[in-house]
């Protein structure tokens, strides 16, 4: 046994190593930060109060932290499939298409509470569809899903270019996006839950999606660890030969779990279009695809695992743009910095650790 | 254990101790392994064999107790430091990288130096001195995968010898081996012994301990039971100090009393994934109600016959029939709902998840049925619950249906996948390799439960490369030979006949 298959407590697993790894993210970005002069210290106060300090600050670490939960949970829906999908990116941004539209199309006539339940299921379709090609070129002709999402996230880029510059833009305007929703195309404020903590939300975005993401966490838990398609999708991605002798139709999992899948990275969209800014804008996903892979790898495919990664990077991004506005010497691409060694030491170093944390345990305890 | 041995020990173990959890897997082991001997280690699943070797390897590290290698105390920390030692083993699934020759495998790890060219001219030449001492034939440049399994062992041996190992642990070696191939590895086993190694041999066949040990040790859940000269005992002194009662190393069975076809095979010929012919125009029939065997040397298009009839691999040509009906195009869901149960060759790859629960294998295949959960949602009581009865039944070791899969001992895995296939009381059953890796009292009671499952009128198809069990199961003989079949006997055909056949001697 090497030591990687060694076990360990589930404390030590994924309590300590993760806390040891953030250690090391917070570590070394303080010696970036002492390295250009400022003190980490005062850095890190300045972090952590601009995300938590206030009601305001809470709520847009939540709104944050909300983005990555859909994200995340994309990622981890394909990988316990075994399937890698990096086109959450794109499939949110289609997504968001479906979420304007289905707004667009309703806020004249119905409160917002009419209107979510079709932008959810919008937003998921269009997220879907956005998925449905490189899922099917998997399935049948074995084009390597890494490449084909990735691709995708270039085409959904220029189609939304063009849809948003060509066809959605307000006639006479420069911007390029949707005219804004109505209330009845928007989704309320969560300014009763940061009041319930005696904080205000002051112009913080955090919506009524935050709770859509926490009972999308709750389906997938059950989606993956209480169904037969849960199941099959866990043999699938352990073992593809155990699949084929159980007679786990390979080609059928694949494209059911990339359109589950793509399906949560559009919900995303909910978050930030009809959340947010009420309007479709160009590129609003701004990264929050490519930190769901982050996020996943972090909270161990696990939704439990995925909230608490997504509010750590929330707390990084809300945070770090306090820090960024606070400091003169730090800036955005610092923060960028930063968020890239919690990557690097919670994802993929993650075997770095683990070694000497088990020849220590089984030191300590005499194994 | 005070077996006046007059070599000097090579490897002394006093009082090892390790439990893994509430599984107490080595109880206050003491073995003393003679200097140039050839030492074999029996026991049943589960009884701690590998883990006693694995801690001796530095795979785990016991609880107490202490290793002394040629009289001196040592701590092995992991496999580095059993290298240094001077132990080498050969795991029973390869640790070679695939796509590397023979030299390239032998040296890695060990290239000694950052300039490769240097380091291949020298260790081309030690290789070449250490296949000529051994008698280990393998060309140097010949690309793993290309060998045959046989071969892929002697890589792993030379590869141990080239890092000095002289302490030879060997865990269940000729699982996997065609008898002619496990041969070979005694003869060489031999001349290594004879130029002085240790060697230290797991295996379930008591006809190769008796063939090949000087002195073989008993272990028994967790304890080491006792130690004989090979000389002094009898297989069945052995197979009784193991299980702890007396087996029967050949089955009972009454004459068989065949029905209607179930199952036939038409002109079948199936390619493997390189478009090789493995199966050529092969047809016969199964009837209810009787033990079809189909024999011959591994690699004749055995594999490749079971997983096309059990829906996995495509056919090229040909029919299979199943009640009379084609089944073409049926999916391995399909022929289960069809009564079509598959005991597949390999556990590791196709009948097991090892990283699941054992109750979450216990349905693999399965796992769609109403009894596991209504709807789209699983019922983990309900599956749970089924696994205890099994596991109970089939005494299955650790009796615990939440540990993983992987934490159990080979045997008790094959055991898992028995269990899950027969008690699904199946109208036809395939079976590959039912008892590979599965200890003596294991294989009676599968091979009962086979017969059982025969006199209950279903129909059997069995492939084995063990003989013996083709001959104590089988009602009908087919040989199997270069994809084709290429004869028929009566189960009670003699080894000679047979064996003749499988290497497509006679017909
Ligand atoms: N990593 C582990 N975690 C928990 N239990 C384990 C682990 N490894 C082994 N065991 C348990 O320890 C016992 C001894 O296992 P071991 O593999 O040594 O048996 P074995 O004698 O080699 O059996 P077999 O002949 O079937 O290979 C078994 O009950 C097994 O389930
Ligand atoms: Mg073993």
């Amino acid at each position: 046994m090497s030591t990687a298959s060694v076990p360990l407590p589930a404390w030590i697993n994924y309590g300590l190593i993760p806390l040891l790894n953030l250690i090391l993210a917070f570590l070394f970005s303080g010696l970036v930060v002492w390295a250009i002069g400022e003190s980490p210290f005062e850095a890190l106060q300045l972090l952590l109060i601009g995300a938590l300090g206030r009601g305001e600050g809470i709520g847009f670490t939540l709104f944050y932290t909300t983005s990555f939960i859909f994200t995340g949970l994309s990622v981890a829906v394909a990988i316990h499939a075994g399937l890698f999908n990096i086109g959450s990116e794109g499939q949110a941004y289609l997504g968001g298409l479906g979420a304007a539209l289905v707004a667009l199309a309703m806020d004249h006539y119905v409160p917002w509470y009419v209107t979510m339940p079709f932008a959810v299921i919008g937003a998921a379709l269009f997220g879907a569809a956005c998925a449905a090609i490189p899922a099917w070129l998997q399935a049948k002709r074995g084009s390597h899903i890494v490449i084909t999402t990735i691709m995708f996230n270039f085409i959904v880029s220029s189609l939304m270019n063009y849809m948003l510059v060509r066809l959605l833009i307000v006639p006479g305007k420069m911007a390029p996006e949707t005219r804004t929703f109505l209330p009845g195309g928007q989704l309320p404020k969560l300014d009763w839950l940061i009041a319930m903590f005696g904080g205000k939300i002051g112009a913080a975005p955090l919506n009524f999606s935050f709770l859509i993401a926490l009972i999308m966490c709750f389906l997938v838990w059950v989606l993956i660890w209480r169904t037969k398609l849960g199941y099959e999708m866990r043999t699938l991605g352990i073992s593809p030969t155990a699949a084929s002798y159980a007679g786990i139709r390979y080609s059928r999992i694949v494209m059911i779990t990339m359109l589950i899948s793509g399906g949560l990275a559009g919900m995303m969209a909910l978050n930030p279009v009809m959340g947010a800014s009420a309007r479709l804008q160009i590129e609003f996903v701004g990264g929050a695809g490519f930190v769901g892979i982050a996020v996943s790898l972090m909270g161990r495919n696990h939704p439990a695992g995925i909230i608490l990664s997504a509010l750590l990077f929330g707390i990084l991004y809300q945070g770090g743009a306090e820090l960024s506005f606070d400091m003169p010497g730090i800036t955005r691409d610092m923060i960028v910095v930063i968020q890239g060694m919690v990557i690097l030491f919670a994802g993929a170093l993650e075997y770095m650790l683990r070694p000497s944390i088990v020849r220590l345990y089984q030191q300590l305890t005499g194994k | 254990m005070s077996l006046d041995s007059p070599k000097e020990p090579a490897i002394e173990l006093v009082g090892i101790d390790k439990k893994f959890g509430t599984v107490h897997a080595n109880k206050n082991i003491n073995l003393t392994v003679a200097k140039g001997s050839i030492h074999g280690i029996i026991g049943e699943n589960g009884a701690g064999k590998s883990t006693l070797m694995s801690i001796l390897y530095g795979f785990y590290h016991a609880d107490h107790g202490e290793i002394r290698i040629s009289g001196k105390p040592v701590t092995i920390r992991d496999s580095q430091a059993a290298i240094a030692a001077g132990i080498g083993m050969v795991h029973q699934h390869f640790m070679l990288v695939e796509n590397f020759t023979v030299l390239e495998n032998v040296m890695l790890g060990a290239e000694g130096g950052q300039l490769l060219a240097k380091g291949v001219a020298s260790a081309r030449k030690e290789l070449k001195r250490l296949e000529d001492d051994y008698g280990l034939e393998v060309d140097p440049d010949a690309v793993i995968e290309e060998l045959p399994v046989g071969s892929q062992q002697r890589v792993e041996i030379l590869k141990a010898l080239y890092r000095g190992a002289d302490i030879l642990i060997l865990d269940e070696p000729t699982g996997v081996l065609t008898p002619p191939e496990a041969d070979h590895l005694f003869k060489v086993l031999r001349v290594l012994r004879d130029q002085g190694k240790t060697i230290i041999l797991i295996t379930h066949k008591l006809r190769e301990i008796m063939a090949i040990t000087d002195t073989v040790s008993v272990m028994r859940r967790g304890e080491m039971v006792a130690t004989r000269k090979t000389a002094e005992t009898t297989v069945e002194e052995l197979a009784e100090l193991m299980v702890g009662r007396r087996v029967l190393l050949r089955v009972e069975k009454g004459a068989a009393n065949p029905g209607a076809v179930l199952m036939s095979v038409r002109n079948l010929t199936v390619k493997d994934s390189r478009g090789v012919t493995m199966v050529d125009d092969v047809s016969f029939d199964v009837r209810a109600g009787e033990i079809v065997g189909i024999a011959g040397v591994a690699g004749n298009g055995q594999s490749e016959l079971l997983e096309a009839i059990a829906g996995i691999r495509k056919p090229s040509s040909g029919e299979i029939l199943i009640h009379g009906k084609s089944v073409a195009g049926v999916d391995p869901a399909g022929l289960r709902d069809l009564g079509l149960a598959h005991i597949p060759e390999d556990r590791h790859h196709m009948g097991l998840v090892l990283k699941f629960e054992e109750y979450e294998n216990s349905v693999l295949g399965y796992h769609r049925d109403a009894k596991y959960g209504r709807g789209p949602l699983l019922d983990l009581e309900a599956m749970r619950k089924d696994a205890e009865e099994k596991i109970g039944k089939y005494d299955i070791r650790p009796p615990n249906p939440r540990l993983r899969t992987a934490n159990f001992s080979g045997g008790n895995q094959q055991k898992i996948v028995v269990a899950r296939e027969i008690e699904r009381d199946p109208k036809m059953l395939i079976i590959g390799q039912p008892t590979r890796g599965v200890d003596i009292g294991a294989i009676e009671f599968i091979h009962k439960r086979i017969i059982e499952m025969r006199d209950a009128g279903k129909a059997v198809l069995l492939v084995s490369v063990e003989l013996d069990e083709i001959r104590s199961l089988s009602d009908r003989i087919l040989v199997m030979f270069a994809g084709k079949i290429v004869g028929e006997k009566s189960g009670e055909a003699g080894e000679q006949t047979l064996g003749l056949m499988m290497a497509g001697i006679a017909a």
